[in-house]
Formats: C-alpha cells, sequence, structure tokens
C-alpha cells in the first residue's frame, strides 16, 4: 500500500510538473515578484517608520509572497485537479481497483505542500540572498503559522473542489475567491496601513489572520494567539464541511 | 458454474426505475454481452455488477475478489491529459498484487508508452482503457461501450483486442449496442429493454427466435404463382411499380419470396435458377432479431 502510494505521488508529482501554469502561478511568480520589485522599485527598500521600522521588502512583502504561493496552489492548482478528476471519473475508476480514491486526494495534498515548501523555500533564501531579508529568527516558530495556515488554506480549496459542478466552476469561483482573499491578506495594502475597521475584519479571515502570523514569525515575533484560533477554527470547520460533502463521482 | 449470478436486479434513482427485473448469469470463461438501447439500462446493470452501484433489491454475486480480480472499463472515463500511457499502466499495475506485464499490454493494444493521453485518438483510449481493466490480471472483465463513437478501422482493433482476452480464459461482461460487435464477440447475450431481460441466447440463438426467416429476391419472366404451394414459401410478393411488368429490357419482374427450412431447394426444383436473374437470398438479421425482441416503438 506504501509502494503504491508513492508511486501514486511520484506519477501526481510529475503530471503537475507537466502544467506549466501551475507551476508559474505557484513557484515563479512570487519568488519573482519578490525579486523583480525588490530590487527595482526604491521606496520597497528603504526602512519605513509606519511599518515599525522594517523595509517593505522584509516580512511584509516576503509574507505576502509566500501567502500568495499558498493560495493559488490551494483555491486553483488543488481544487483544479480533483474536480478534473472527478469531472473525468478518474476518481470512480480507482474505485473499482484495490486502491482507493482517498489515496489520490492525499497524493494530491502531498504534492501541493511540498510545492509549497520548495515556494515558500526558495523566496526566504532567494530574497534573503538577493535582497537581505532577514530569515525567519526562529525557524519553528515560523514552520508552525506556515504548516496551520498552509492546512486552513487547502481545506477551504477541499472543500471548493467539493461543492463546485465542475472545472469551470472551480476555476471561477477560485479566482473570485483569491482577490478578495488576497486583499483582506494586505497583499496592495500592508495590514499596518489598514482602517482600523478594515484590519479587525481582516484579523478573522483565514488569509489576513496567516499573512499577519506570516509576517510576525518572519519579524521574529510570535503569532498573535488570535490569528492561531481564527487559522485552526477554519481549518476545522472547512475540512469538516468538506468531508461531508466530498463526492467522489 | 457461473461467476457472475444477477438475479432479479432492481435499480431506482428517486422515483426512475433505471433496472425493473434483470437476472441472467455468466459463465467462467465465456463472452456475455448486454445488448440493448440507450436508456435501457445496461450500464446501471454492469455497475451494480461491478460494485460500483448498490442494487435498490435482487442480488448479484460475483464469485471473485470485486477490487482485485474484476477489471473494468468504465463508458465515461478518461485520464489526466499529460499522464503517459506506460505511467498510467504502471501505475495501475501497481495497484494489484498480481499484475499482468503491462508492457506486453500496450504492445498487444499497439500502444506507444510515451504518448501522453491528451493526444490518443478515440481508438487508442478505448484500447489502454481496456489494457488498463486487464493489467490486475483479472478473472472477469467488465467492458462498457468501448466501439461507441470510433471508427470502422478503430472498432476492428479494438475487437482484435477483445477476442485475445478470452483466448486468456478471463470472462468478458461487455455492453454493447452494436450488433456486428455481438455476432464477432458474444458467446452469449441478454437483450435489455426497458429495464427488463427480454431474453438470453446465443447470437444464432437470438435470431432463430426472431424467425430465422429467409427471403429470395430474383427477376423472372416465368408464372410464380405455383410457388405458393411449397411448404416452405410463407409468401410471394411480386412487386409492383418500377420493376413491375415484363420490361422490354427483359428484366422481369422483382419476386420476394419468404420462408423458412431450406426454401432455396424448394425453389430452385420449381423454378429453374436459369430462368432466374440477379438471385439473392437474405436472412434475419441480429438487428432484425433486436428490434423484434425489444419492439419497434421504443426509441
Amino acid at each position: 500500500m506504501t509502494k503504491t502510494f508513492g508511486k501514486l505521488a511520484a506519477v501526481e508529482a510529475r503530471l503537475f510538473l507537466r502544467e506549466p501554469m501551475a507551476v508559474f502561478f505557484a513557484i515563479v511568480l512570487p519568488v519573482g515578484l519578490l525579486l523583480g520589485l525588490g530590487t527595482t522599485i526604491p521606496g520597497f527598500r528603504d526602512a519605513d517608520p509606519s511599518l515599525g521600522g522594517q523595509r517593505l521588502v522584509d516580512a511584509p512583502f516576503t509574507a505576502m509572497m509566500v501567502l500568495l504561493s499558498i493560495v493559488t496552489l490551494a483555491l486553483s492548482v488543488l481544487p483544479g485537479s480533483l474536480v478534473v478528476y472527478r469531472e473525468r471519473g478518474v476518481l470512480r475508476r480507482l474505485s473499482t481497483t484495490p486502491v482507493r480514491p482517498s489515496a489520490l486526494l492525499a497524493a494530491q495534498l502531498l504534492i501541493n505542500v511540498v510545492v509549497a515548501v520548495v515556494a515558500t523555500t526558495l523566496t526566504l533564501v532567494l530574497g534573503h540572498l538577493v535582497l537581505g531579508v532577514p530569515l525567519p529568527g526562529s525557524p519553528g516558530t515560523f514552520a508552525v503559522v506556515f504548516v496551520l495556515g498552509s492546512l486552513t488554506m487547502l481545506a477551504i480549496g477541499l472543500l471548493l473542489a467539493a461543492v463546485a459542478p465542475n472545472a469551470r466552476v472551480v476555476q471561477g469561483v477560485g479566482s473570485a475567491l483569491m482577490f478578495p482573499l488576497l486583499f483582506l491578506a494586505g497583499m496592495w495594502l500592508p495590514r499596518p496601513l489598514m482602517p482600523e475597521i478594515l484590519r479587525r475584519i481582516s484579523d478573522f479571515t483565514p488569509t489576513g489572520a496567516f499573512g499577519q502570523g506570516l509576517m510576525d514569525a518572519l519579524g521574529g515575533h510570535a503569532p498573535q494567539p488570535l490569528h492561531l484560533a481564527v487559522l485552526a477554527g477554519w481549518a476545522l470547520a472547512a475540512g469538516l464541511a468538506a468531508a461531508r460533502l466530498f463526492r467522489w463521482q | 458454474m457461473a461467476i457472475i449470478t444477477v438475479d432479479h436486479l432492481r435499480k431506482t434513482y428517486g422515483t426512475k426505475v433505471a433496472v425493473e427485473d434483470v437476472s441472467f448469469s455468466v459463465e467462467e470463461g465465456e463472452v456475455f454481452g448486454i445488448v440493448g438501447r440507450n436508456g435501457a439500462g445496461k450500464t446501471t446493470t454492469v455497475e451494480c455488477v461491478a460494485g460500483l452501484r448498490t442494487p435498490t433489491a435482487g442480488t448479484v454475486t460475483v464469485d471473485a475478489d470485486l477490487k482485485e480480480q474484476v477489471g473494468v472499463q468504465l463508458q465515461e472515463c478518461s485520464l489526466p491529459d499529460k499522464i503517459r500511457v506506460g505511467e498510467a499502466l504502471a501505475l495501475y499495475a501497481s495497484f494489484y498484487s498480481r499484475p499482468a506485464g503491462w508492457r506486453g499490454l500496450a504492445e498487444e493494444a499497439g500502444l506507444d508508452l510515451r504518448a501522453p493521453f491528451g493526444k490518443l485518438s478515440g481508438g487508442q483510449r478505448q484500447r489502454l482503457s481496456v489494457a488498463l481493466a486487464l493489467v490486475g490480471s483479472p478473472r472477469v472483465a467488465i467492458l462498457d461501450e468501448l466501439t461507441t463513437g470510433l471508427d470502422p478501422q478503430a472498432r476492428r482493433d479494438t475487437w482484435d483486442l477483445v477476442s485475445r482476452i478470452r483466448e486468456r480464459g478471463v470472462t468478458v461482461l461487455l455492453v454493447t449496442h452494436f450488433m456486428e460487435e455481438v455476432e464477432r464477440l458474444c458467446d452469449r447475450v441478454a437483450v435489455i429493454s426497458r429495464g427488463r431481460v427480454r431474453a438470453v441466447d446465443t447470437p444464432a440463438g437470438l435470431v432463430a427466435r426472431a424467425g430465422g426467416e429467409q427471403r429470395l429476391i430474383f427477376h423472372t419472366d416465368d408464372p410464380v404463382d405455383r410457388l405458393r404451394a411449397l411448404p416452405e414459401v410463407a409468401s410471394v410478393t411480386v412487386a409492383a411499380g418500377r420493376n413491375a411488368g415484363t420490361g422490354a429490357d427483359g428484366s422481369g419482374v422483382e419476386v420476394t419470396v419468404t420462408g423458412s427450412g431450406d426454401v432455396l431447394s424448394a425453389v430452385a426444383a420449381v423454378l429453374p435458377p436459369s430462368r432466374t436473374r440477379g438471385l439473392r437470398m437474405e436472412r434475419t438479421t441480429l438487428d432484425d432479431a433486436f428490434l423484434v425482441l425489444t419492439g419497434k416503438e421504443e426509441s
């Protein structure tokens, strides 16, 4: 069974690498934006008092690029492939073999987590080497936020795959969700600069809590318990709903 | 000893009855066809056999491990576009405890191991689907509408593949609405119409049930009334219209004689073939039998 799962995961990994769009949006775009904007826009590398003296390119922008990669994987790549697998009857076909279709779902989750780890590592290491972005002071804290936040986003992606009737809807709804969620995370207006009311709303969204958690961890602070609780709550709610609603055919 | 036994199977989806009452049994090693029009309940029946659906009533018994020993080719099932033939076969082979040699299967199916699924033709996809159904060395293969939508050449290639499955001793349950496919491949057939089994027989048996009538058609200038007296002859029709009358070109009248048994010899004894032109004989086909058995009004 483990051998089979390994084989399944290896094939899924190869299929992921053959999708140029997935590789671009999940890995190349976030790393490229960080390095591209970080090196060309001068303001990005100046200490900013409104950000507590950090440079925009440090924790705030780096956190957003890590988030961008994970949100893309969770809301677009993962549900997109799962819905196609359901639409094409792959999950149903698997249920006639000794392998459970849930193994394919697990392999998909694993691939997306691995890609998120690769993209995040590249973002942090290249940001550090090229732009001098400090590495997370406490890698353990960063890892906790990264894992919890990734699980939350992937659970939301699974819920999306569970309720979307076809591939067209899943892509549409995925992108429609992505923009407000990225905005609330502070992609275009960093959270420290948000009006109070918007920041309060952002605190309770999965991406707002995740983005702030990443920023805190990157800046060497402990994440706020509120944000961890918000992430855990979303993960639990979306995960349970996805498990209840997921259709294999 | 039957390897598959379906007994008074009934399956409803909400208020819609897909299968009303279906019973048949399949012997080990035979190619058993399930024929019927679209919506007759064929797919529902085999999906109940494959364990993909739970019967509303009745029983389905398969004397084999459903997951390990029953290979399935589903009607609406494809693979990701980017997966290569070899990858898909190797992957599915890894699911089973006693897989068949997947390279051999690919060769037999005439498939290029490096070709991505998205680039395969309809026929190649179907043959890959059959190969995937066989990759676990199953005792039973369930094939659902495997040649629908294929061109004649692709259909023949797929039939060759199925004939070779039989040679391996694999029992095949084949869903189809092509009578030619039934004639070529099936040992026995169940004819399903409106969720019920209308007949279970060999293809030849079905033709016989439908009357097994023969038809002789020829042109002649001789009188044909005396043919009516022959015991083998059921009817004699002299064509009216374009072919009627004794034409100046000497084409004579077109006569159609129907009957059973050795009609040809009986007619030849009375009317020498040298006195006829353009003699041809038509038999009841499986298509005719199918129409008789399922009723014509159903669409």
